[in-house]
């Protein structure tokens, strides 16, 4: 048994103590919202945070990261978290999805991404791109990405 | 994806069905006259073709999907109106755009529109084609007036019931947001009508608003999916949960059709989880095991943990390297003629370009990997996926599994991309999912089972863009007018072997692999072509032909306005003179909201200009490059863009946005798919590349007003993105580049 707190709960599970975390979250706890793309933390589409950090879910085994938080998309755009809401906000706004299956792993960093900086402080272009290269985006919404980070930003100051 | 010529569609499914000895033929497929107006019950539109059943309602009659209202709008008592899409949406905004039209002649409140996705139920075919089809960027473009139609059917039949209420005539009475208004003031919600409008006869003819009174079409319109996909709540094909689900990872060869030898599965089956390692058929005629397991991990670590030998010796090999040998030595012999002109100018031309193109093999790799959900019953299967063609892709799975095609119900499933990958006429990794499905039951695993691809599978999975040669040999004079242009293309036939050989393969050409060729440019050029059979399997990809002819005409243009000395905005206007207005006023808004011409460009930087039409649509690009470190740099991209209406202009900004991304990831070191002794050489996005944000220049999209019907705009932004970004670098290095991706000397 492998105890996992996520979302604030505390989840039991009886599953390989190597299986990471993506697939904890996807097939035992029904948490969808965090997706499969590579397999190999090249694509950035499982990212989620362990204890505020942007961490690939899909190469890390719920081993590592037992007593540990984590958060995922759910709660980072459907709770009170005021930076998550900000992004998310900026999402739609932007209308930045097509697919729209990669968005959940580019709002977990981007809303780490904005969490790394001080209050106030406005991220310059080339800072939002590095943050987001992690990210792919086989639609290319990569454009608005850029404008909805930066808006989601100017928000929070 | 798909070309005009394939109007005579149909056709295609009737041989498919010929071809597998199916049991029933199309005309006997179950279809119903009239479907009622789905409002009290909150009746599931997915659900028809059975309830139809149970209703004795499948009445063999003509099917005319515009006379069919209630398969496409439900109008619940609380006023949402729910609109059925009959596409696959994957990004490209059909599940926003086609409920726009819709909506506006129904005269609907937006704000209470929602979507849903179709099923492989007639009532969804492409009402051009008579197939079920989410390709050719034809979603708009073939369903505009259906839509329309539709939306006025249904506003007609609101319309008539509340006349019927108030006992007055329905000519009195008018429509506004969702609610039937007549004199007095009096006012009654679609939702309080909907009941009784759907008892009622649906009208013949309507009339369709004049576009001058169009309120939502036209306005940039936010996606009905955009809070879902922002907030990690839309589901995907992927994330289908059925109670008692299993899921299915394969071993498949690692060389194309090759045969199994011997399997040692006693490590994968101690694999906690684990619930069956099962021999299984696979594409092309290859086999394979499947390890069916209460989840992807254990089902992955056991696959990767089977001991397999395979027999690969009666497989050919392929091996990239070879490949282009043989396909070099193909350009020089006769080919199936394609064009013909008269090439004895070229001998005495004043001036001559001879010119060698190579194009890699390209993987899809949409972000969603390729997964199908199979659940077997008494009474037939039933599948979610996410499929640009669930109809061939339902009587594909009939035939896997020994039902009749009404058997098989496909549950269109939102998919995360797909850019053709999941239109493919063997239905391969659905059929795949089938046979599992099957050996699994037969194995007493009576469950719905899940298979799911690993990224690697689907890199190495083959139904690739075909690799390509082409050679050109132009002889034009001091003036730029070309005299003779020879051309020869290479490169496996998309279509032959499929069911669509017949309508597409003309002559021995294939004319998935010479759209785009010399138009719009009135050139006297002889095309030629050759179809090697290799043992990789190809597929249309996004933009199809033009992936690689948009590339080759328009760079060969830029090169002879080059070597003439003349403006290759002015050179292109003048040889496409008067005949093609779309093309000209395309190009000529790029170069207007780019600068082109007046703006002076940083030292080290020059412009790129390409045009180029796909599926009827034309996208010009004028861009700023540099060259940095020896490595092209694409700084700004702005594009003319010609699709007639715009329906949603935030939709068609950001299909062209993203199909310059996809357009330049093309250029980027990595992106190819290479072979090597029969085996693919990437495995995933560490060594097959994509566009990144770093990647990303500046993007400004402009559109030509025009109030023609629209065209589609999927996949025509994808073409002349990499000749312009080309252009520009050749214009810094005075080469011009001829192989993606880039490889400058």
């Amino acid at each position: 048994m492998t105890t996992l707190q996520v979302n604030g709960r505390a989840q039991q599970l009886d599953v390989d103590p190597s299986t990471p975390v993506l697939w904890a979250l996807r097939d035992s706890l029904g948490l969808t919202g965090t997706k499969f793309g590579c397999g190999a933390a090249l694509c950035g589409a499982c990212t989620v945070h362990v204890d505020g950090q942007a961490v690939r879910s899909c190469v890390t085994p719920i081993s590592s990261v037992e007593g540990k938080k984590i958060t995922t998309i759910e709660a980072v755009t459907g709770g009170d978290d005021r930076v998550g809401r900000a992004v998310r906000d900026a999402w739609v706004k932007h209308d930045v999805a097509q697919c729209g299956y990669c968005q959940s792993g580019q709002i977990m960093s981007a809303t780490a991404f904005l969490k790394t900086l001080p209050k106030g402080q406005q991220p310059a272009a080339a800072d939002i791109d590095a943050a987001m290269a992690g990210n792919v985006c086989r639609c290319g919404t990569y454009a608005r990405i850029r404008a909805a980070v930066a808006d989601a930003a100017r928000s929070l100051a | 994806m798909f070309t005009q010529s394939m109007q005579e569609l149909p056709r295609a499914l009737q041989l498919l069905l010929a071809r597998d000895q199916a049991p029933a033929p199309v005309a006997e497929l179950p279809r119903r006259t009239f479907l009622k107006l789905g409002a009290a019950s909150g009746f599931a539109l997915g659900l028809f073709p059975l309830a139809a059943h149970s209703q004795g309602a499948a009445a063999p009659a003509a099917l005319k999907p515009v006379e069919m209202p209630g398969a496409f709008v439900a109008i619940a008592p609380d006023g949402i109106v729910t609109v059925t899409v009959n596409r696959l949406e994957f990004g490209q905004g059909v599940q926003t755009a086609l409920p726009m039209i819709l909506a506006e002649e129904l005269d609907a409140d937006w704000s209470k529109v929602r979507s849903q996705l179709g099923t492989n139920d007639m009532a969804y075919a492409d009402p051009r084609f008579g197939m079920h089809l989410t390709g050719g960027s034809n979603s708009i473009k073939h369903s505009f007036t259906q839509y329309r139609e539709l939306g006025a059917r249904a506003r007609a039949m609101l319309v008539q019931a509340a006349a019927t209420r108030w006992g007055v005539d329905a000519a009195s009475l008018r429509t506004q947001n969702g609610a039937v208004l007549g004199a007095g003031g009096r006012r009654l919600g679609y939702g309080e009508l909907a009941e009784a409008a759907m008892a009622l006869p649906v009208p013949a003819s309507v009339t369709l608003k004049d576009p001058k009174q169009f309120r939502l079409i036209g306005q940039p319109t936010t996606r009905l999916d955009a809070a879902a996909k922002s907030s990690g709540r839309q589901d995907f094909g992927i994330d289908v949960r059925r109670p008692g689900q299993l899921t299915a990872v394969v071993a498949r060869p690692p060389v194309f059709g090759a045969k199994l030898k011997s399997v040692d599965d006693t490590v994968a089956r101690a694999v906690k989880g684990v619930k069956a390692v099962l021999r299984v058929p696979l594409d092309r005629g290859a086999e394979g095991v499947a390890v069916i397991a209460d989840g992807y991990w254990p089902a992955k670590t056991a696959r990767d943990a089977l001991k397999l030998e395979w027999d690969t010796s009666a497989v050919e090999k392929v091996d990239s390297a070879r490949q282009l040998v043989q396909y070099r030595e193909l350009a020089g012999q006769p080919g199936a003629k394609h064009f013909d002109a008269d090439m004895a100018p070229l001998a005495n031309a004043p001036k001559k370009i001879e010119a060698e193109f190579v194009f890699p093999y390209l993987a899809h790799a949409p972000m969603e990997p390729l997964n199908c959900t199979v659940e077997l019953s008494e009474q037939g299967a039933t599948l979610w996926v996410g499929s640009q063609m669930p109809g061939l892709d339902g009587m594909a799975a009939a035939h896997a599994l020994g039902l009749k095609p009404e058997q098989v119900k496909v549950l269109v499933q939102s998919a995360g991309g797909g850019f053709g990958r999941r239109a493919i006429p063997t239905s391969d990794y659905v059929v795949e999912a089938c046979s599992i499905a099957k050996v699994a039951q037969a194995a007493g695993l009576r469950v719905p089972v899940r298979t799911l691809w690993s990224r690697e599978d689907d890199i190495k999975g083959g139904y690739y863009r075909p690799m390509h040669l082409h050679r050109a040999q132009v002889g034009f004079d001091a003036e730029g007018k070309v005299l003779a242009w020879d051309h020869v293309i290479v490169g496996q036939s998309i279509l032959a072997g499929s069911p669509f050989e017949a309508m597409m393969v003309k002559n021995g050409v294939d004319i998935t692999a010479v759209e785009g060729m010399r138009a719009p440019y009135p050139l006297p050029m002889r095309l030629t072509v050759h179809h090697p059979k290799q043992n990789v399997p190809v597929l249309w990809w996004r933009s199809v032909g033009s992936t690689h002819t948009a590339f080759v005409m328009e760079t060969l243009i830029d090169q002879i306005a080059r070597e003439t000395n003349q403006d290759p905005v002015a050179y292109r206007m003048k040889l496409m003179g008067a005949e093609h207005p779309r093309h000209r006023a395309a190009l000529q808004l790029a170069v207007d909201k780019s600068g082109y011409g007046k703006k002076q460009l940083p030292v080290g930087r020059a412009w790129g200009v390409a045009v180029h039409e796909s599926f009827e649509s034309v996208v010009a690009y004028v861009v700023e490059a540099s060259v940095k470190d020896g490595q092209p740099v694409l700084h700004t991209v702005t594009a003319g863009v010609h699709c007639n209406l715009v329906v949603n202009p935030r939709t068609v900004e950001a299909q062209v946005q993203g199909a310059a991304l996809m357009g330049l990831g093309m250029c980027l070191p990595g992106a190819a798919i290479t072979l090597k002794d029969g085996v693919v050489e990437q495995q995933n996005f560490g060594d097959y590349t994509v566009a990144r944000m770093t990647d990303m220049p500046a993007i400004s999209v402009h559109t030509v007003p025009s109030a023609d019907p629209p065209t589609g705009m999927g996949e025509p932004g994808l073409p002349p993105l990499a000749p312009a970004f080309a252009n520009a670098v050749a214009r810094l290095t005075g080469k011009p580049l001829r192989e993606l991706p880039f490889k400058l000397a």
